[in-house]
């Protein structure tokens, strides 16, 4: 028996795999024998044995609980993970989501048996337009990344429909998301970066200089990834319409604008909300997602279907909501109708708070952040002295010591603290993008900065000590490029069949 | 706080916003609090038949399968469903192990060597490996044979998802059941070939010499598979696959009106490189403990940026671990099980329904094997029969082939899984014979 430590019964060693734990014939699966006469199983077409483990039914779930244990979450500890909005997700909604007339309907039942759910998919568009000041929404990209896709594809099928197929490069802020440039590959564009000035907007004079007939649009994250509100919206906006183009909107940070600010009204002609940020749908560890897709008349037909729409009359079968394919739709993006169970959690989030509440999320969110910013700016330089939105920048250096911001990072972690985002944006060197959100008290909030304080006088006094760290996590420092190296990427590794 | 920031009123926070647009009047309902919002919530659920409510024989690509309580505790726990993606690993190491366990038994389930720690669904994955093969061919080869017999829906979603490419996707009006015509279309400027195996109707298809002929014309098999099939059938590994892509929702995932899904996303190792999404590795930290963590994340978007393999980031990580704890709580017997399960009472249903008078299961290809479904035809529009099903006899009936497929207008596609007892089935079988009299 291995020892274990009595806090948290973190193992020292770590947990074993559900291999190690496995012994043939110990599978406990519960299920009932054949109620039916035995049909004949075509032998030809039968596989060998698989080796998958078999564990007793407490071992699968010790296994599980220990592996919780040694996972951070929002429920564990504060989480300020820049451009994520780790905000607090509600229990409730969980236990809406789990409803049966939710969790076990089937996608392809007939309209007039899931009324419930097409209402709710109908009424979460309709607020979505609200807050966004949009004509349309589609809810059915899975993420972010994919609500990017999708609306690239629709502004190509836009420009082609217009006979304007020389529009081939796509602008994207030096600050931007990876998955910007990524999804402008995707759909056929090319990348045109523009620079960020010195105060954290994007240079107007740069982007004046790029718009021509060969743009197609604008990625704009505002507030962009500095976590700053980008001043001259109103005159980048008329640069790129002027120049015939779209304005994309990357809704990561709408966090900041919910009831504040509606991008439609700063002329966004599409935007992806991301309804695991803004509206408190849980990230699972990397998912599930959403990101519905915003837009104005311009584009609203391409967006993909189905969506769904409410019919002016209830006919003969009680169907009142019903599906529909917008007429120069560029297709579906998935399967069904999209993450459909985060759909209900957002549902049931906006329904929770109402105009004032969202407004008064964002409004915290804002504040939370600008009051780190300000009782941390004198331990960590501050890039841009300027008031932030929900998130803002450090550079993770202190004069006198060559820790980095990885250091400072991993040193968060013993004060039982997640680490910010690092690194990212990228044109701030040594960059800690930090994002309390709403949900955090001012207690959390000054232990954080109490961490802070302490890490930095650490970094000058015994700089091992952060060089090292984590010191109290279930593993140290872990070597990545051993991983890279030595690639290990599944248990049994055995040669597949084929396979020299 | 206000104070520390020396303002009077948190809007002071806001004067970059333009004020033409600063603090919009929005028009929403008012707030409800929590126990009248759980009665709203669960008043609007009450207004769906489900699965649970209704004996549901619909498949077509989501399936009913009985989900083991072990599954829902575990991805109920917080610290899995409020984290983040894992790249903080020191302080992730239970996500990233279950996705290091999840890899591993994925790549045992489809004969493969890689899997990525997931896409949104199937129909993402399969346009995910698509990609994959027309970049592998690096613009040499830009068609990809789609077999007709794929899920019209994933058909349809590599088509959106190929728009911003010289691509052309070929084969999807070949003639549904014959793989030699479908094979015929190969030559030096196809990327791939994909079927789905056992195909939208529910049957195996013959993948004998398949991907011999396949990776002669220089081209890669991409198969769309089953996983609960895959507990007791061929892998795609074992007939020649280069990439595998399913979707996992029969694996601990409730049907929630499509989605969340999970897309399974597996190939061979020479190909790890050009593969899109995490991948979850092994490793050490500092002082030899083992350990896991994200990485050749020099795929991934946020490292390589505009020439990344994919732009996903958010991928269905809590439905692969619960897929993972659904595999773990199975194991191979209770997986065996399950697959045997479905098979026998497909097979049960199928040949109580062929006796019914007037109805002929899978009529295109009586004599090829099937899984879990197979297709009847009626003789009257399938629309109608299920109609009744529903409304006389409270089952959600089977798919209506017609819109999908010309020419297979009321042929109806049904599914039967473990769910369904003898006794669901024989309601079926009685309620089939009375509605189509």
């Amino acid at each position: 028996m291995k020892s274990r430590t009595a806090a948290g019964a973190m193992p020292e060693r770590g947990e074993s795999t559900l291999y190690e734990l496995s012994a043939a014939g110990r599978g406990g699966s519960g299920l009932p024998a054949p109620d039916v006469p035995e049909a004949e199983l075509p032998a030809e077409l039968l596989r060998d044995e698989i080796g998958l483990p078999e564990l007793s039914e407490l071992d699968v779930v010790r296994h599980f609980v220990r592996l919780s244990q040694r996972n951070f979450g929002v429920d564990t500890g504060f989480y300020p993970l820049g451009s994520c909005t780790m905000k607090y997700n509600p229990r409730i909604n969980e236990v809406c989501a789990r409803l049966e007339g939710f969790a076990q309907a089937h996608p392809l039942q007939p309209q007039e048996t899931v009324q419930g759910n097409l209402e709710l998919v109908f009424n979460l568009q309709e607020w979505l337009k609200e807050i966004g000041g949009f004509t349309d929404v589609s809810l059915q990209p899975t993420a972010g990344a994919q609500g990017e896709l999708t609306a690239l594809l629709m502004m190509r099928a836009y420009f082609r429909d217009r006979g304007e197929t020389g529009r081939n490069q796509v602008l994207i802020p030096d600050s931007a998301h990876g998955t910007n440039p990524a999804s402008t590959t995707m759909a056929g564009f090319e990348v045109l970066e523009i620079p960020s000035d010195k105060n954290g907007d994007l240079d107007p004079g740069a982007l004046a200089a790029a718009c021509d007939d060969s743009v197609a649009g604008l990625m704009l994250t505002n507030p962009n990834t500095l976590g700053l509100f980008e001043r001259d919206i109103d005159e980048v906006v008329r640069l790129v319409h002027g120049c015939g183009g779209l304005v994309y909107g990357d809704g990561a940070n709408m966090n900041a604008l919910a009831g504040v600010a509606r991008p439609g009204d700063l002329g966004i002609d599409i935007m992806h909300f991301n309804l695991h940020k803004t509206f408190a749908t849980p990230h699972g560890g990397g998912g599930p997602g959403s990101g519905p897709l915003g837009s104005n008349a311009k584009l609203a037909d391409y967006l993909p279907g189905p969506s769904v729409r409410k019919e002016g009359v209830v006919d003969d079968s009680g169907i009142r909501f019903t599906l529909f394919t917008p007429q120069k739709s560029i297709g579906r993006m998935s399967s069904n109708f999209g993450s459909f169970g985060v759909f209900v959690r957002a549902y049931a989030y906006i329904l929770q708070h109402g105009a004032e509440g969202l407004r008064a999320n964002s409004q915290h969110a804002v504040l939370n952040a600008n009051y780190l910013r300000v009782r941390l700016r004198d331990i960590y330089p501050l890039p841009y002295e300027r008031s932030c939105m929900h998130e803002f920048v450090l550079e993770g250096k202190i004069e006198g010591s060559d820790v980095r911001a990885m250091d400072i990072s991993k040193r968060l972690l013993d004060f039982g603290f997640h680490p910010p985002i690092s690194y990212f944006p990228l044109i701030v060197p040594e960059a800690l993008l930090i994002e309390p959100t709403e949900t955090e008290s001012k207690q959390t909030l000054d232990a954080f900065v109490e961490a802070m304080i302490t890490i930095a006088k650490e970094a000058v006094d015994t700089p091992e000590q952060l060089h090292t760290a984590p010191h109290a996590m279930p593993v140290g420092r872990l070597d990545e490029v051993r991983a890279a190296r030595k690639l290990k990427l599944r248990e049994n590794s055995q040669p597949s069949k084929g396979e020299p | 706080m206000l104070d520390t920031l020396k303002l009077d009123r948190m809007e002071e926070l806001f004067t970059d916003v333009p004020e033409r647009v600063r603090f919009p009047d929005l028009q929403l309902p008012a707030p409800l609090a929590e126990m009248d919002l759980a009665v709203h919530m669960r008043q609007l659920a009450d207004r769906n038949v489900n699965a649970a409510s209704h004996e549901c024989f619909l498949g077509a690509g989501a399936y009913h399968h009985y989900i083991p309580a072990t599954v829902d505790y575990v991805i109920g726990r917080g610290e899995f469903f409020t984290s983040y993606t894992p790249y903080q690993a020191e302080a992730s190491q239970g996500m990233l192990q279950a996705m290091f366990e999840y890899q591993s038994m994925i790549c045992q389930l489809t004969g493969m060597d890689v899997t990525n720690a997931s896409h949104y669904d199937g129909a993402t994955s399969l346009a995910e490996a698509v990609r994959v093969a027309l970049n592998l061919a690096s613009n040499k080869r830009q068609k990809v044979i789609l077999s007709p017999a794929i899920n019209p829906r994933y058909r349809d979603t590599v088509r959106t998802y190929l728009q911003g490419t010289e691509s052309s996707l070929i084969g999807e009006s070949a003639s549904v059941r014959d793989m030699t015509s479908l094979l015929a279309l190969l030559d030096d400027e196809v990327a791939a070939l994909v079927i789905q195996n056992p195909n939208f109707f529910g049957q195996f298809e013959n993948v004998a010499g398949l991907a011999d002929a396949v990776h002669e014309a220089g081209a890669l098999l991409i198969v769309v598979a089953d996983p609960i099939a895959l507990g007791r059938f061929q892998s795609p590994g074992d007939y020649g696959a280069d990439v595998v892509v399913a979707d996992g929702q029969a694996l601990g995932i409730p049907l929630t009106f499509g989605g969340p899904y999970l897309g399974i996303f597996a190939t061979r190792k020479k190909y790890v490189h050009h593969m899109p999404g995490r991948l979850v590795g092994e490793t050490e930290d500092s002082s030899g403990r083992r350990g896991y963590v994200l990485t050749l994340a020099a795929r991934e978007q946020h490292i390589r940026r505009a020439r990344a393999t994919s732009n996903i980031c958010t991928n269905a990580g809590l439905m692969a671990l619960a897929a993972a704890t659904y595999l773990a709580t199975l194991g191979e017997t209770g997986l065996r099980q399950v697959a045997e399960l479905c098979y026998h009472k497909s097979h049960y249903a199928a040949d109580r329904i062929a006796k019914i008078a007037g109805l002929e299961v899978n009529p295109q290809a009586p004599n090829q094997p099937f899984f879990k479904e197979f297709s009847v035809l009626l003789p009257g529009p399938v629309e109608e029969v299920n109609r009744i099903l529903l409304e006389e006899y409270g089952i959600i009936g089977g798919f209506d082939l017609g819109p999908d497929y010309p020419g297979l207008e009321r042929h109806m596609l049904i599914a039967v899984t473990e769910m369904k007892t003898r006794a669901a089935i024989d309601l079926l079988v009685d309620a089939l014979a009375r509605a189509t009299q």
